[in-house]
């Protein structure tokens, strides 16, 4: 394993969202993240945590700070190359699963292949292989329509491992799942993380904040590191 | 040396870049499209609608256009009538109005026909053994024997005279089915007789058909030149008829009265049909106008429906949209797939709504009976202009689409 680096550098970083009245969603928020980090973000509704995973996420822009992802300033750039550092850096496990029901398995997991250019053959035998990495192999080739909730999340986290990213978003992965399969995601993660993985993970349940190794606190858009999870 | 690459094992010489290869894009379009038929069916079907309106209406207007040409060629497009301007009672035209015509290249037959003046003397009797004997209100016709070839007789009994009975003015008659049918005359095999006056007639023929003198069904006809030796009555409406070549009518208009009165052509009118050819190519030329007109409205029609499902698809895809933008997809990626998915439908519709056209035409063409003139390369073309109607109606879901904000993921 790579000695620890720092995977997320962010300072002084603000997002504001003007309307009547405007918004101050985060507030000179400032962090690093080292490489094999497990970090759970909790805190109520509405104190910026969805925000927070967005603008990590390059999904959204800041409205003051800097941020460097791997070493690399992305505070600035322009929406093409948010989209190129997306589509190579950064990998998503959401609440809603966001899988596309009518196609299957397969290619919902090659999906996370297509914007980094890779070819159909290469895309399709990386993709079998990480579904069979999530025990999802006999299904391949279903519809996702067809999956339970469980299922549909470990395929969603397959499309994350395909793409090798450097930094693992997650939006209350388990927020739509019953007790057992919130623990095989949860298992996933963990496992995840032992492989040395970087993962941010948003969560109300502090059964499963408690997984991870270091803990933020969101308040009114500030964040705080209260408690040191030890974990490992 | 310096390490190049990143400490996750990235290379940082190389700046990473969203891509999507062309071939990707197809399949991904293809697989939205026909993965989903109804939905597809149902964005298709305005288009499909207007592609097979257009190829119909295109269609039918060659078929119709085909049918009015060869109206106009059969019959009004090779007559010629001459008049008088000054009717006077007096012989305008010359006796031999049958050969000086025909002398005309493009000439098929011509001759002078006219109505015999009312005169209680002159009613037209039948044998007194076929209907008493008794006088009927009965129309007497002059006509040279060129003027009934000009005016296309059908013969249902017997024969026309010829210029044989008309050279020695003989006293013979054809006698329209009307007036037959009033004379109690059916069969000429038995010479029966018409009285004109106190002189007998013997009929020669019975007309069925007269097409360019109908009135020739309701009148006893005799020869002009046996008309001008017993009772030179000098006729009303005397008028030359001529029956052309096609295309040879407006030559013959310019020619007939200067070979008719080389000395007072002025007297004469000619009434000469709208050149054929012109005429057509105006009634085509509208007649396809308005069925351009009808059928680019319904494929704009088209194309609007095909938009607007479009739109109304990708904002119910807003959340796969969301997720592509999400996985790394640029603005331009998305507008590529939007507008590949709306070609491909397009194209679809373009196929079906041909099909349709096809079948349409050929239903009303034998409903009609006229001969379907379907030209091949508009049908070929039908995909093509399906595909092009689809990508245009794509641009403006596509543009719109391209916004959705990659963080609508974390919200939905």
């Amino acid at each position: 394993m790579n000695p620890p680096h720092a995977v997320v550098e962010v300072e002084g970083l603000r997002k504001d969202y003007t309307g009547e009245p405007p918004i101050r969603a985060l507030r000179e928020v400032s962090f690093t993240i080292v490489s094999n980090d497990f970090v759970a973000v909790t805190g109520p509704s509405g104190s910026g945590k969805t925000t927070l995973l967005a603008l990590l996420g390059l999904l959204d822009e800041p409205t003051a700070g800097e941020y460097r992802l791997d070493g690399q300033d992305v505070s600035g750039l322009n929406d093409r190359r948010r989209a190129a550092i997306r589509a190579h850096k950064v990998g998503f496990v959401f609440q809603a699963f966001h899988l596309i029901d009518y196609r299957t398995v397969l290619e919902n997991v090659q999906l996370g292949l297509m914007y980094q250019g890779v070819r159909r053959p290469q895309r399709i035998s990386r993709s079998l292989e990480v579904i069979d990495h999530v025990g999802l192999r006999h299904r391949a080739q279903a519809p996702c329509s067809t999956l339970s909730g469980g299922e549909r999340q470990r395929v969603a986290i397959a499309r994350v491992l395909v793409r090798e990213p450097s930094l693992i978003l997650c939006d209350e992965p388990t927020g739509n799942l019953d007790s057992s399969n919130t623990d095989q995601v949860l298992m996933l993660l963990d496992q995840l993380h032992s492989d040395g993985m970087t993962i941010v993970l948003i969560t109300h349940d502090p059964a499963v904040a408690h997984r991870a190794n270091r803990r933020f606190e969101m308040t009114d858009g500030r964040l705080s590191e209260p408690v040191r999870a030890g974990h490992d | 040396m310096e390490d190049s690459r990143s400490p996750s094992g990235q290379d940082m010489t190389r700046e990473p870049n969203s891509a999507l290869r062309a071939v990707d894009v197809l399949f991904e379009a293809s697989t939205a499209v026909w993965r989903r038929p109804v939905r597809t069916l149902l964005t298709a079907l305005g288009t499909i609608v207007g592609v097979a309106a257009f190829v119909m209406t295109t269609g039918l207007a060659a078929t119709a256009s085909a049918q009015v040409s060869s109206s106009f060629d059969a019959l009004e497009a090779t007559e010629v009538r001459v008049q008088d301007v000054q009717p006077d009672g007096s012989h305008l035209f010359p006796a031999d109005v049958d050969v000086r015509l025909s002398a005309l290249n493009g000439v098929v037959a011509a001759g002078v026909i006219y109505e015999l003046r009312h005169d209680e003397d002159l009613a037209a009797r039948g044998s007194p053994s076929l209907n008493g004997g008794v006088a009927a209100q009965i129309p007497i016709l002059a006509a040279s024997p060129g003027a009934l070839d000009a005016s296309r007789v059908t013969v249902g009994s017997g024969v026309l005279y010829g210029s044989f009975h008309a050279d020695r003015a003989e006293l013979v008659a054809v006698l329209g089915r009307v007036a037959a049918d009033d004379l109690g005359i059916h069969d000429v095999s038995a010479q029966p007789a018409v009285f004109i006056g106190s002189r007998a007639f013997t009929v020669v023929g019975i007309i069925d058909n007269a097409v360019r003198n109908p009135g020739l069904l309701l009148s006893v006809v005799i020869p002009s030149s046996t008309e001008r030796k017993y009772f030179g009555s000098g006729g009303i409406e005397a008028e030359v008829v001529i029956d052309t070549e096609p295309g040879a009518a407006s030559l013959i208009g310019r020619q007939a009265a200067l070979a008719l009165r080389p000395d007072d052509p002025e007297r004469l009118r000619v009434l000469v049909p709208p050149d054929p050819a012109s005429l057509r190519n105006a009634v085509e030329s509208e007649v396809t106008a308005l069925y351009y007109a009808l059928a680019g409205l319904s494929l704009a029609i088209g194309t609007i429906a095909i938009a607007n499902s479009t739109l109304l698809n990708t904002i119910e895809r807003r959340s796969e949209i969301g997720l592509r933008r999400a996985l790394g997809a640029k603005r331009s990626h998305i507008v590529r797939q939007v507008v590949v998915e709306a070609s491909i439908t397009g194209a679809f519709a373009g196929v079906v709504g041909a099909a349709l056209a096809v079948t349409g035409i050929g239903i009303i063409s034998s409903l009609r009976e006229w001969t379907a003139t379907i030209e091949p390369l508009l049908v070929a073309a039908a995909p093509i202009l399906g595909l092009a109607t689809g990508a245009l109606a794509g641009v403006v879901p596509a543009a719109r689409a391209s916004r959705t904000p990659p963080a609508v993921t974390l919200r939905s």
